[in-house]
């Protein structure tokens, strides 16, 4: 390490950690609503990050013409066999159309027909243009006065005390500089965690995975860490897309109504079911019988369909459309070939995630959750992502104008004795805060200093994708354990945590890939207390245990859990019927 | 699935360096350069943004590639996607940025 490793200070009344599509639109909400200063930390750069980097292919959450938001809640209920939180979905359907309707004012190009009305896709999605999404959001937070954006920020720690934040710890990917980011209210919306088990394409395309491989659970991690309660790991996605390209299945199947076969003809999506994970399952027991390989069914669609899903997938996984060109089997004349992915946790898919009250609060007092990295509203997509950077940023409105008049009121009589024990207070907390982000910056620069390291992030990633995969349900397992691997998998997993904390760095953007590994291995120790939490079969493929293969009501509750003086502890809770909800313990 | 980069067509402007959502590419010698080939996700967002068309996007052959390479040139709001086959053909499929998904 140099001796230029500098130290940058920041105090600011809202700190957003990733500028993904939910830490843009909240940081947008704000800084329209109110005068805050407002500061985004962003890993990479904001115009391109996150989820919508290629752009995606639909508003998968809309409430159409003739539905209400209460039916999308029902939907997403059944399609999670009942684990869901009902006041976070509803909240968060109530605003799927105002959200898009801003995004459309921003400039989304949306198809509508020739009376003006948004053309739809199914029940629930509208058609768009969506290659520019993230380009448009990101300009939109450019243009205001008071959000300031630090692109090539990477935050490792929140700062926090006694069950309250105050802010987080990063380093530039750009310099040798640490960042000490003080804030009255954080959120945290570093989207979910991929790369944790082995991908379908291990080789040269190991990033061909569907989820971004840049997003690495950070969030997640950093929550453990600090003693939020974290919820529903155990309910994994496994997306089903197309074979090698990882490509989305979805405008396939709505566009041009493709059915899933298998290599005999035989439509079997009707045989297991169509919920989410059904359709995942239907296509591994397929192949499991040995009928494989799985197929969208898109041979003999017209030319101008054929077209039409060309230029669909340049705008959101232009792989696809160059492996139709290049190897000439358009899907016109040939199936598309379909595979269920490696396992992710995604909380806009599935409901993995930070355990948060109906604004969007964790368990951690003053830290909000939004987007794909806070659980219980799964299946909340793109317009989810927007809609809960919007309500956390109207809670954390609430929250410092609450804030200011306390301490309004305290400024008006200076002389009492509590608030000379407030402000005793405040400087104790200042300087736990200092020592803590100082011990975070000393982990940088002993990573960075000159020291061997039997391995490097790499191998160790390559050790921990390969345990994940056979002994925590993996691709190679047919997303199956039991107890005994899962008993395995975390014996492993401890072992390189152990080794991970050994790695050394050249550089900054190597003491990146170290960070990242050990986010993703904590948050694999989650998963696999998770895993080992939900005794029972709820949803096939996504947590399929062969020692318990049935549903039992008895798991008719959310699994959650909680670092507590360095050891995970799992908390089954009852489920939550509608109204809101209020973190009580 | 990964890029390469045209070192003689580059210019150096740095506008992939910026939207590479992994931060994969870097400057050398005052041009752009993949530093990490097997980190790629395969977005593309590189490939639309430069403005001389120096990036080229292409299949491992771990998922089926055969040596074919994809640019974007644009003009106004149309992109041209070339795919540049290894059979020496070419084929450009023009994609307008205010028409909306069929599907
Ligand atoms: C390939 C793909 C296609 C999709 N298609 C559709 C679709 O067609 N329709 C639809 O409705 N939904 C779609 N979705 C879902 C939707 O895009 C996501 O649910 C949503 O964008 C998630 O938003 P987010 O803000 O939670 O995460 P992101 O937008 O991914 O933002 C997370 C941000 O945090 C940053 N970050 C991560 N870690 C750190 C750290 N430690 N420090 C600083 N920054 C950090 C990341 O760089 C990123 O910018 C798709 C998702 C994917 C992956
Ligand atoms: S395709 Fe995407 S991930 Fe790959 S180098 Fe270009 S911008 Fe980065
Ligand atoms: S965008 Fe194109 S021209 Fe600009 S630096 Fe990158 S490769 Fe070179």
């Amino acid at each position: 390490m140099s001796k230029d490793f500098q130290v940058r200070r920041i105090t600011t009344d809202v700190l957003i950690i990733g500028g993904g599509t939910a830490g843009c639109y909240a940081a947008l909400t704000l800084s329209r609503d109110t005068e805050l200063s407002i500061v985004i930390a962003e890993k990479a750069h904001i115009k391109r990050s996150g989820c919508l980097a290629a752009g995606v292919n639909a508003i998968n959450a809309y409430i159409t013409k003739g539905h209400v938001p209460q039916d999308y809640v029902d939907y997403a209920k059944k399609d999670a066999a009942g684990i869901v939180r009902e006041d976070l979905l509803l909240t968060a359907a109530e605003h799927f159309n105002e959200v898009t309707a801003d995004m459309e004012q921003l400039g989304l190009v949306i198809l509508k027909d020739e009376n003006g009305e948004y053309v739809t896709r199914g029940n629930r999605n509208i058609k768009i243009n969506g290659e520019n999404f993230k380009p448009i959001l990101a300009k939109a937070v450019q243009a205001q006065e008071n959000v300031s954006i630090l692109n090539r920020v990477n935050i490792t720690k929140l700062l926090t005390k006694d069950g309250t934040v105050y802010g987080a710890v990063g380093f530039s990917l750009e310099d040798e500089a640490a960042y000490v980011i003080e804030a009255k209210a954080v959120l945290v919306a570093t989207g979910g965690a991929a790369g944790l088990y082995k991908p379908n394409n291990p080789g040269f395309s190991r990033h061909k995975m569907w989820y971004p491989p840049f997003n690495t659970g950070a969030g997640y991690a950093m929550g453990i860490q600090a003693g939020a309660e974290m919820t529903s790991f155990e309910m994994r996605f496994i997306a089903l897309r197309c074979k090698d390209t990882i490509a989305p299945t979805g405008t396939i199947a709505q566009g041009v109504g493709a059915k899933q076969v298998n290599s005999r003809g035989f439509v079997y999506e009707d045989k297991y079911g169509l919920t989410t994970s059904e359709r995942v399952y239907g296509t591994v027991k397929e192949n499991q019988l040995g009928n494989g390989p799985c197929y969208l069914q898109t041979s003999g669609i017209d030319k101008e369909q054929e077209e039409n899903l060309l230029k669909a997938y340049l705008n959101m996984a232009p792989s696809q459309t160059l492996k139709w060109i290049e190897t000439g089997e358009l899907p016109g004349e040939q199936d598309v070939e379909i595979e269920g992915t490696e396992p992710y946790i995604v909380g806009g898919h599935t409901a993995s995630g930070y355990w948060v009250d109906t604004n969007r609060e964790t368990t951690i007092h003053g830290l909000y959750a939004a987007g794909d990295v806070a659980g219980g509203c799964p299946q909340k997509y793109v317009t989810g992502a927007l809609a809960e950077g919007e309500l956390a940023a109207k809670a954390i409105e609430a929250q410092l104008a609450g804030n200011a008049k306390v301490s309004n009121e305290k400024a008006d009589q200076t002389e009492n004795d509590s608030s000379k024990k407030a402000v005793s207070s405040s400087e104790k907390i200042k300087k736990y805060i200092e020592v803590q982000a100082g011990q975070e910056i000393e982990a940088y620069e002993n990573i960075l200093s000159d020291h061997k390291s039997s391995f490097t992030a790499e191998e160790l990633e390559e050790a921990m994708q390969k345990v994940m995969d056979e002994y925590a349900g993996g691709i190679s397992t047919h997303y199956q354990y039991n107890e005994k691997q899962l008993k395995l998998a975390d014996e492993k997993i401890d072992q390189l945590l152990a080794l991970a904390d050994q790695l050394a760095a050249e550089n900054m953007h190597e003491l990146l890939f170290v960070y990242e590994l050990k986010e993703r291995l904590i948050v694999c120790k989650s998963l696999i207390a998770h895993l080992r939490g939900r005794k029972e079969t709820r949803w096939h493929s996504f947590n399929e245990n062969l020692d318990y293969p049935e549903t039992d009501e008895n798991y008719f509750k959310y699994v959650n859990s909680r670092l507590v003086d360095g050891k995970l502890q799992i908390i089954l809770r009852d489920i939550v019927k509608e109204g809101s909800y209020e973190h009580t313990n | 699935m990964s890029i390469q980069i045209n070192r003689q067509k580059c210019v150096g402007c740095g506008q992939c360096m910026e939207v590479c959502p992994g931060t994969l590419i870097e400057k050398e010698q005052g041009k752009a350069v993949m530093r990490y080939p097997r980190d790629c996700w395969g977005c593309a967002s590189c490939v639309k943004e430069c403005p001389v068309g120096a990036i080229g996007f292409f299949l491992g052959a771990d998922i089926g590639g055969n040596g074919s390479v994809m640019t974007v040139t644009k003009d106004g709001q149309i992109l041209h996607w070339n795919i540049h086959k290894s059979n020496g053909r070419e084929v450009t499929i023009d994609v307008d940025r205010r028409s909306s998904n069929k599907y």
